[in-house]
C-alpha cells in the first residue's frame, strides 16, 4: 500500500509539474495573473507530493518490506536503522527520487519566499525549473521506478554495498545534490530573464544567493566525498581525478566563476550576457554530471546504474536542455543591453581574470573526463586520462588564479590601481616569501615547489586578511574604533574573507600531504613494531569480532612517540556475509592537523597481516580549507543585503513615501 | 582607452589565456594518456618494453605466487593469450584469481609485465568493463559472464542487477 500511494503521489507531483511547465507561461503571454499564480501553488503542491513519496520509500526501507524491488536489492533485515535510511539513495532509484526531491524542494521555496519577484519572471522561473522536474519525473516514471513490486517476495534483502554502508553515504549525497540541482534555480532564472528579454541588477541581486547556497553546499558535499574516499577505500588517497570526481568538480568551477560575475552584475551592471552563459552552462555542467554518474557510461566507484535505456534517456533530457538553452541564449542574448564600463585594471577586470580562468581550468577537466569517451565512440581505442594529465593542466591554470586572488578585493571598482594594491599587498607577500624561506630552509631544499607553493598559500591567506586589517583599519585606528568597524562590515566581506583564506589553507594541505605523506606497507605478525614518521607502531594481535551484518578482523596496533605510549588504533577488516564482499575500516589518529592512517590487506598463510601505515602530514586542512569556504558562503549569504527575499529598496523607499 | 580598446584587451586577455590552456592540453595528451591493452593485443602489437599501458584481463586461476616482501607474480588471459606480472605491493581487497584485473606498468625486456598499481573494479559477479568489452570482441566471452553482468529489467533479473554495482580498488 505505501509502495503504491509512494508511486502514486509521484504521478500527481508530474501531473503538477506538467500544469506549472505551461499555465504559467500561458499566464504571462495572457497577462492574466490568476493563471501566473498558479505557477506558486503548483511548485508548492509538488514539493508535498515528492516530500509524499520520498517518505513513502523511506518508511520501505526502514520497515524493510522486500516486497518492493528496490529494498530488496538494497537492504538487509539486521542492517542498522541509519544504512536503512541512507541506504534510499544508496542505489539508482533511491537517488534519483532524492534529485528530483531535492528540485522541488528548491522550486517550492522558490515560490515560497518569491513573494517580491515580478510576478511575470516569477512566473518563467517556476514554469522552467517545472520544464526540468518534469523530464526527471518521466525518467524516474518510466526508467528507474524504486516503487516495483516483486511478484514472489523474498524473505531477506540483498544488502547495501558494503563501501556505501557508512556515515558518509547519510551526508555527501543530500550535500552534493543540495549543490547540483540548487544551480538549477539559477538557470531558470537565466532561462526566463532571457525568455522575457529583460534582465537588470535587481535580477543579479536574486540570483546570487541562490547561487551562493548551491555552491556552499557543493564545496560541503564534495570536501565531504573526499574525506569519505579518504577513510573508506582504504589506500589514503583523497582525490583521484576519477571521472565521477571531474562531474562533480566542473559545476564547482563554473558555479564559483558565476558567484563572481553575478557580483559583478549586481555592483556594476557589467557582464550580463556572460552571467546568463554562466548560468546555464553551470546547470550543463550538473546535468551532465548527473548523465555521467547515472548512465553507467563510466564504470567507477560511483557507477552503480548500468542499463542502457537509462543513459540514453537521461542524454536525451541533457540534449534537449541544453541545446535548448543555448539556442535561446544564441537568439536572445544580443537583445539583452550591454551593461557599465571598466577599465581592464579593476575590481571588474579582476573578476573578469577570475572567470577566465576558472572556465577555462573547468573545460581542460572537461575535456580530460570526456576525451577518453569520445576516443572509443570515434576510433575504438581505450585510453585512460589520470592524474598527470590533469596535474600538468589544471595546476598551471590554477597558479596564476590564485596569484590573483588577494589583488581583487583591494582592487577598486571601475578604475584600479595595479601598483597600489600591490603596495597594500606587501606584507601578504613578504610573509608568502619568508614562509618560501622558512619551509626551504625546514627540509633542507627537499623539492623545490612545495616551499613555493605553501607560499603562495600563505600570500592568499595573507591577502585576505589584509583586505579585513585595511578595511576595519587595524593598526591605524584606536583599538575600540577597529573592534566597531569589524562588528559594522557587511557580512559578505567577511564571507569573502573565509573563502580566500579557505582556498590558502586546502592548498597547505594538499601540498605537505602529497609531498611529505610517508607510508609503509609490509606484512607484520602479532608483536611486531615498524617505524612511521618517528610514531612506533606496535601490533598487539589480531581478533576476529563480529558485527550486525559483517564479521570483522580487528588488528589492535599500539602507537608511541619517543617511547611514550599515545593511543591504540584499530582498523579492521570487514567480509559481509550477504554479498560476499569485503571492505576495509582503516584507522586514523589524529596529531594536530595530521594524521596516522593504518589499513589492513590481505592475511598471508603464515599468520601475518597486510598492513599500510601512512603518515600524512597537514591533511585534515585539505578538508579544513573547503569547510573554512562554505562558512564564508553561508557569512556572506545572512548578509542582509543579500538575503534570500530581502525587499529590494526602492520597493522599500517607495512604501514609505506611500504611508506618508 | 575607449570602449573599443578595452573590449580588445579583454579578448586578447581571454585567448591568451585559452592558448596556454590548448598548449598545455595537447602537451599533456601526447604524454600522460595510457593506452589499454589485453595479452592478444599485446601478443599483436608488439609494445615496445618500457612504453607504459593498462593490461586488462582475468587472473589466470593457479598463477599467483607470492614472493617475499610483498612480491606477486601471477598471469593475466583473455582467452587468447597470456602475459606474466609482476607486482609489488598490497593487493586490492577484490583481486581474486579468475577474476579480472586491470594493471598499469610496462613491458620488461624480458616480456614480463611490471605493474606499480593493481585495479580490480568489480565485486562478486561485475567485470570491468574494458575487461568485458575486450573479451566480447575476441569472442570470449562466456554466456555466464552475461548472465551476472547482465542488467535486464524483467523482476527475476533484477536481482543481478542490483549487484552490479561495482567497486574499486586499487593499490600504488
Amino acid at each position: 500500500m505505501i509502495a503504491e500511494s509512494g508511486h502514486y503521489a509521484l504521478v500527481l507531483a508530474l501531473a503538477l509539474a506538467l500544469i506549472q511547465s505551461t499555465v504559467p507561461l500561458l499566464g504571462t503571454r495572457l497577462r492574466d495573473f490568476a493563471l501566473m499564480n498558479v505557477a506558486r501553488s503548483a511548485a508548492v503542491g509538488q514539493l508535498l507530493f515528492v516530500a509524499m513519496s520520498f517518505a513513502a520509500l523511506v518508511t520501505l526501507h526502514v520497515t524493510s518490506d522486500f516486497s518492493v524491488a528496490n529494498v530488496f536489492e538494497n537492504s538487509h533485515s539486521l542492517k542498522p536503522l541509519i544504512y536503512k535510511v541512507t541506504g534510499v539513495w544508496g542505489n539508482h532509484e533511491g537517488s534519483m527520487l532524492l534529485w528530483v526531491s531535492i528540485l522541488a524542494l528548491f522550486g517550492g521555496l522558490v515560490a515560497i519566499f518569491g513573494t517580491n519577484l515580478p510576478l511575470s519572471l516569477r512566473a518563467h522561473v517556476l514554469a522552467v525549473q517545472a520544464w526540468i522536474a518534469s523530464a526527471f519525473y518521466l525518467f524516474i516514471l518510466i526508467t528507474s521506478n524504486p516503487f516495483m513490486r516483486l511478484a514472489d517476495p523474498p524473505i531477506e534483502g540483498r544488502d547495501l554495498n558494503p563501501v556505501l554502508q557508512d556515515i558518509g553515504l547519510a551526508v555527501h549525497p543530500p550535500m552534493l545534490y543540495l549543490g547540483y540541482v540548487g544551480f538549477s534555480i539559477s538557470f531558470s532564472f537565466a532561462v526566463a530573464a532571457l525568455l522575457e528579454g529583460r534582465i537588470d541588477p535587481a535580477w543579479a541581486r536574486w540570483v546570487r544567493p541562490w547561487t551562493l547556497l548551491a555552491w556552499t553546499f557543493l564545496t560541503l558535499g564534495i570536501a565531504m566525498g573526499s574525506y569519505w574516499a579518504y577513510y573508506e577505500l582504504g589506500w589514503g588517497g583523497w582525490w583521484f581525478w576519477d571521472p565521477v570526481e571531474n562531474a562533480s568538480l566542473m559545476p564547482w568551477l563554473a558555479g564559483t566563476a558565476l558567484l563572481h560575475s553575478a557580483l559583478v552584475m549586481e555592483k556594476r551592471n557589467a557582464l550580463r550576457v556572460w552571467t546568463i552563459l554562466l548560468s546555464i552552462l553551470t546547470f550543463s555542467l550538473s546535468l551532465l554530471g548527473t548523465f555521467l554518474v547515472r548512465s553507467g557510461v563510466l564504470t567507477s566507484v560511483h557507477a552503480f546504474a548500468t542499463d542502457p535505456t537509462r543513459g540514453v534517456f537521461i542524454l536525451v533530457i541533457l540534449c534537449l536542455f541544453i541545446g535548448g538553452s543555448l539556442m535561446l541564449f544564441a537568439g536572445r542574448a544580443s537583445a539583452l543591453k550591454q551593461g557599465g564600463l571598466f577599465a581592464p585594471i579593476s575590481r571588474e577586470g579582476a573578476l573578469v581574470l577570475n572567470n577566465l580562468l576558472l572556465t577555462t581550468a573547468c573545460a581542460t577537466v572537461f575535456i580530460g573526463t570526456l576525451y577518453p569517451l569520445g576516443l572509443e565512440v570515434l576510433t575504438g581505442a581505450k585510453i585512460s586520462v589520470g592524474a598527470p594529465f590533469f596535474n600538468l593542466t589544471f595546476a598551471p591554470l590554477f597558479v596564476p588564479l590564485l596569484v590573483a586572488v588577494p589583488f581583487g578585493p583591494v582592487l577598486a571598482w571601475k578604475r584600479g590601481d595595479l601598483l597600489g594594491a600591490a603596495q597594500r599587498l606587501m606584507a601578504a607577500g613578504a610573509a608568502g616569501l619568508a614562509a618560501v624561506a622558512l619551509v626551504w630552509a625546514w627540509t633542507r631544499g627537499g623539492a623545490a615547489l612545495a616551499p613555493l607553493a605553501i607560499g603562495l598559500a600563505v600570500f592568499v591567506i595573507g591577502g585576505a586578511v589584509t583586505d579585513l586589517v585595511e578595511r576595519v583599519g587595524l593598526f591605524s585606528v584606536p583599538m575600540a574604533t577597529a573592534a566597531r568597524r569589524a562588528r559594522g562590515l557587511p557580512r559578505s566581506v567577511w564571507g569573502t574573507v573565509f573563502a580566500h583564506a579557505g582556498l590558502g589553507v586546502a592548498l597547505i594541505g594538499i601540498v605537505c600531504e602529497t609531498t611529505w605523506n610517508t607510508e609503509y606497507i609490509g606484512s607484520m605478525k602479532a608483536g611486531d613494531r615498524v617505524n612511521v614518521a618517528g610514531y612506533e607502531l606496535k601490533l598487539e594481535g589480531l581478533t576476529p569480532r563480529p558485527g550486525p551484518n559483517y564479521r570483522e578482523l580487528l588488528a589492535s596496533f599500539s602507537v608511541s612517540l619517543d617511547g611514550d605510549p599515545l593511543s591504540v588504533m584499530t582498523p579492521s577488516k570487514r567480509s559481509f556475509t550477504t554479498r560476499g564482499m569485503s571492505t576495509t575500516e582503516a584507522a586514523l589518529l589524529r596529531r594536530g592537523v595530521s594524521q596516522l592512517y593504518i589499513s589492513l590487506g590481505d592475511t598471508t598463510p603464515d599468520d601475518a597481516i597486510v598492513v599500510r601505515i601512512y603518515h600524512k602530514p597537514m591533511v585534515l586542512l585539505i578538508w579544513f580549507g573547503p569547510v573554512l569556504m562554505a562558512f564564508g558562503g553561508l557569512l556572506s549569504l545572512s548578509d542582509r543585503r543579500l538575503r534570500v527575499g530581502a525587499p529590494k529598496p526602492a520597493k522599500a523607499v517607495r512604501a514609505m513615501q506611500a504611508a506618508e | 582607452m575607449t570602449r573599443k580598446q578595452r573590449r580588445l584587451t579583454m579578448i586578447g586577455g581571454a585567448l591568451a589565456v585559452l592558448a596556454v590552456a590548448a598548449a598545455l592540453v595537447l602537451n599533456a595528451l601526447r604524454d600522460s594518456i595510457v593506452f589499454f591493452s589485453t595479452p592478444t593485443m599485446v601478443a599483436e602489437q608488439h609494445i615496445a618494453p618500457g612504453k607504459r599501458f593498462r593490461l586488462g584481463g582475468l587472473v589466470q586461476p593457479g598463477s599467483l605466487v607470492r614472493g617475499d616482501d610483498l612480491a606477486i607474480k601471477f598471469e593475466v588471459a583473455d582467452g587468447g593469450a597470456k602475459l606474466p606480472v609482476a607486482y609489488k605491493g598490497l593487493l586490492p581487497d577484490l583481486f581474486r584469481e579468475g577474476q579480472g584485473v586491470v594493471a598499469e606498468g610496462a613491458l620488461d625486456a624480458s616480456g614480463v609485465f611490471r605493474a606499480d598499481t593493481v585495479l580490480a573494479k568489480h565485486d562478486e559477479t561485475y567485470m570491468p568493463k574494458d575487461v568485458a568489452d575486450a573479451l566480447k570482441k575476441q569472442g570470449h566471452w562466456k554466456d555466464d559472464y552475461g548472465a551476472k553482468a547482465g542488467a535486464g529489467a524483467k523482476p527475476d533479473a533484477m536481482a543481478s542487477q542490483g549487484a552490479a554495482s561495482s567497486a574499486e580498488g586499487a593499490t600504488r
